[in-house]
């Protein structure tokens, strides 16, 4: 059978792929835009953390054999250490000013990170096999499914629905967006604001590492494997509307499906379309699509 | 841009080597060689820091062994693969610091663009990184060597290899820019020419990461052999994939440029069986292996081709300005021509009148597993192609230098 000419087996295994690499941009879409709406800060690091989230599981598993599930909590937990440090000696001093200066501090920081790395390990990178429970795979009739690639888009939507669910539904998540609202009514309610913010950094970090573990067998585990991301997972946060929790979680779906789509029709294309797309609601909806104006 | 961020590392690094005789005819009584390499990124291991590692061996043993009666200096740059940033730096090198000579160039883009300010300014340029034939096609000029491989050479080898041994339908996978053009379109040429079929292609952006799309897109055209045309992590991740994707073994992966450091990064498991060409392997004969022994003592890796390549470069360089008694870029370079290259990299070695040099080439094969005996032993060599056949002949030349 044949939809404008493809095939909707290669059609159906395109759009699944699709939203495979969807899943991974929701869950960094997703940290950027909870540290975004929350601290303010454009976090661009955010990149470099997933890089050593994928970093920090390889070494775990050939140095000191922490296998790939304990490293799925072991990697996040560590990274996002990292991260609180990070807020609390650095971040904490530019709240007050403009948002540049927390991009520029990021920026530099993912540099650093970046080489450290690139001097330890080299750019070739390193190889994490896929655990051995989740490997093989399945045929599906239009493609064959690696079984770990289906565990991604359940571990990535899980973890985004989750974050959303605390954000938006608990009672800590409540206290989150009162403290971003007003802080000093917040405090004053006796609510340790500064405690919480930090918690948020590195807890946007620590999602950034989880998405670099569930990445580690897919793709070589490299210095730059963040950098070649990053920028797509920001035109995401940008489309899906700057701050929005689940504006990031569904655009980052959506646009993993349109790249997908892409990769049959014109391939040549599919790494701009994604910024077609972010000049098209920029015009349209400066606001992003799920974002408040 | 803010994603091609990485700070510029060039530094500046000055050996000076005393020699207490009369001055020769050098300008400035001394040799400054120009190491412009990617020190950071995608290609920095198989290049970078090695390959200026490898430019001081030949100088300290250029030293060591001919005593000669200049002083030899090195700077070195970080390009970033971009053509503008080095071209910039090889024209500051060249003016403001007297630098003689260019070399290393990994990337296509920044080799083209530094040919064209040194011809010029006429001094020299000696090309190991860059793998296109226009290097010594279309864009060739007189002041210019490309010394290691060039897509011709490691296509020839790969493709035909496994065109003959009954891989013959074929698919590409290629990297969207004049590199992956050049080289499909070079293995496509043998492909056919052996009796095999291209049955698609397609072309993926630079630098990709996921390349799931593409690659079943492959498996749909029921090819028999996928061939990438791309290199470094690009074809590190495809290999990884297809794997991933049960792609392989059913339908095999010709890797057409790839490099001992991208084997040692995926691991045997991953790439065993596959056939690719090289213009070294350190592993190869007593003489390979004391030198490459040396190299891995500083480096901590074995010397890829571009880098062992590197040093022999050099030291015919430096040999060849002893020899004419001058710097002058003409008449070394006529010197470098005329003079046969005979070391542990190339036996009768020669470079063209196109700029070509020419050398045997090696078709490998991975080791499996099993039959890797000791750290970085991974290929058997399968057969040497004689330099005659390994580099596009001169009757095929687009090179205008080239009279017919």
């Amino acid at each position: 059978m044949e939809i404008f000419g493809i095939s909707t087996a290669l059609l159906g295994s395109q759009l699944l792929v699709g939203l495979i690499n969807g899943s991974f941009y929701a869950i960094l879409s997703l940290g950027l835009a909870i540290i975004f709406g929350l601290l303010n800060i454009i976090n661009f690091a955010h990149g470099a953390q997933y890089m050593m989230g994928a970093f920090v599981a390889w070494i775990a598993l050939t140095r000191f054999g922490i296998n790939y599930w304990a490293a799925l909590i072991v990697a996040p937990l560590i990274v996002g250490f990292v991260g609180v440090l990070i807020e609390r000696l650095m971040l904490r001093r530019l709240y007050k000013l403009d948002h540049l200066y927390g991009l520029l501090l990021t920026f530099g920081l993912a540099l650093i990170f970046e080489g450290i790395f690139r001097d330890q390990f080299g750019i070739s990178g390193e190889s994490y096999e896929v655990p051995e429970l989740l490997s093989g795979g399945v045929n599906l009739g239009f493609m064959f499914l690696p079984i770990y690639r289906a565990w991604v888009i359940v571990a990535s939507l899980t973890v985004c629905f989750g974050t959303w669910y605390m954000i938006e539904r608990t009672k800590l998540g409540a206290y989150l967006r009162a403290g971003t609202e007003n802080s000093a009514m917040v405090q004053a309610l006796g609510i340790n604001v500064p405690l919480l913010i930090t918690f948020t950094y590195g807890y946007g970090v620590a999602l950034a590492a989880f998405a670099g573990v569930l990445a580690a067998p897919i793709f070589q585990v490299n210095p730059l494997m963040g950098s070649n991301l990053i920028i797509v997972v920001f035109a995401v946060v940008v489309i899906g509307g700057m701050g929005s929790i689940m504006g990031s979680i569904l655009t980052g779906l959506g646009l993993g499906l349109i790249e997908g789509l892409t990769r049959v029709i014109y391939p040549e294309a599919s790494s701009v379309v994604v910024f077609v797309i972010m000049v098209i609601v920029l015009l349209v909806r400066p606001a992003g699509l799920f974002g408040k104006s | 841009m803010l994603s091609r961020k990485y700070a510029k590392t060039a530094c500046a690094a000055a050996l000076a080597a005393l020699s207490l005789g009369a001055q020769a005819q050098v300008s400035g009584g001394s040799v400054k060689i120009g190491v412009l390499t990617d020190l950071s990124g995608t290609y920095s291991d198989l290049a970078g820091s090695g390959a200026v590692l490898a430019t001081r061996m030949a100088i300290d043993d250029f030293i060591a062994n001919e005593k000669p009666n200049f002083k030899i200096e090195v700077v070195t740059a970080d390009h970033q693969n971009k053509a503008d940033i080095a071209s910039n730096k090889a024209r500051e090198w060249i003016e403001r610091e007297n630098v003689d000579t260019v070399t290393e160039l990994v990337t296509t883009s920044t080799a083209l663009a530094v040919m064209k300010v040194a011809k010029e300014k006429d001094r020299l340029v000696i090309m190991n990184g860059p793998a296109s034939t226009p290097i010594t096609n279309e864009q060739c000029n007189d002041v210019s060597v490309h010394y290691t491989y060039d897509t011709y050479a490691v296509a020839n080898g790969t493709a035909k290899a496994v065109t003959t041994q009954g891989g013959k339908s074929w698919f590409f996978l290629t990297a969207d820019y004049a590199f992956g053009h050049a080289l499909e379109k070079d293995s496509s040429t043998v492909v056919l020419a052996n009796g095999g079929k291209v049955v698609g292609s397609v072309r993926h952006p630079f630098p990709g990461s996921d390349f799931s799309s593409f690659l079943l897109k492959a498996q749909a055209s029921g090819a028999q052999v996928i061939g990438l045309a791309n290199a470094g992590a690009d074809t590190t991740n495809a290999i990884k994939q297809a794997a991933e994707f049960g792609i392989t073994p059913k339908q095999s992966l010709a890797g057409l440029l790839m490099f001992i450091t991208d084997i040692h990064a995926l691991g045997l498991k991953s790439t065993q069986g596959m056939y690719l060409t090289e213009g070294f392997y350190w592993d190869r004969t007593d003489e390979t292996r004391a030198w490459s022994k040396r190299f891995f003592d500083k480096q901590k890796k074995m010397p890829t081709m571009v880098q062992a390549g590197q040093y022999s470069s050099i030291y015919h360089y430096l040999r060849a300005v002893k020899a004419a008694g001058t710097d002058d870029t003409s008449k070394v370079m006529a010197m470098m021509k005329k003079t046969p290259i005979n070391d542990f990299f190339a036996k009768n070695g020669q470079i063209r009148d196109d700029g070509r040099m020419v050398h045997d080439m090696y078709l490998m094969q991975v080791k499996k597993p099993a039959d890797s005996k000791y750290p970085w032993d991974y290929y058997t060599i399968k057969a040497t192609i004689p330099a005659a056949e390994a580099f596009q002949p001169l009757a095929l030349s687009r090179c205008p230098l080239i009279k017919k």
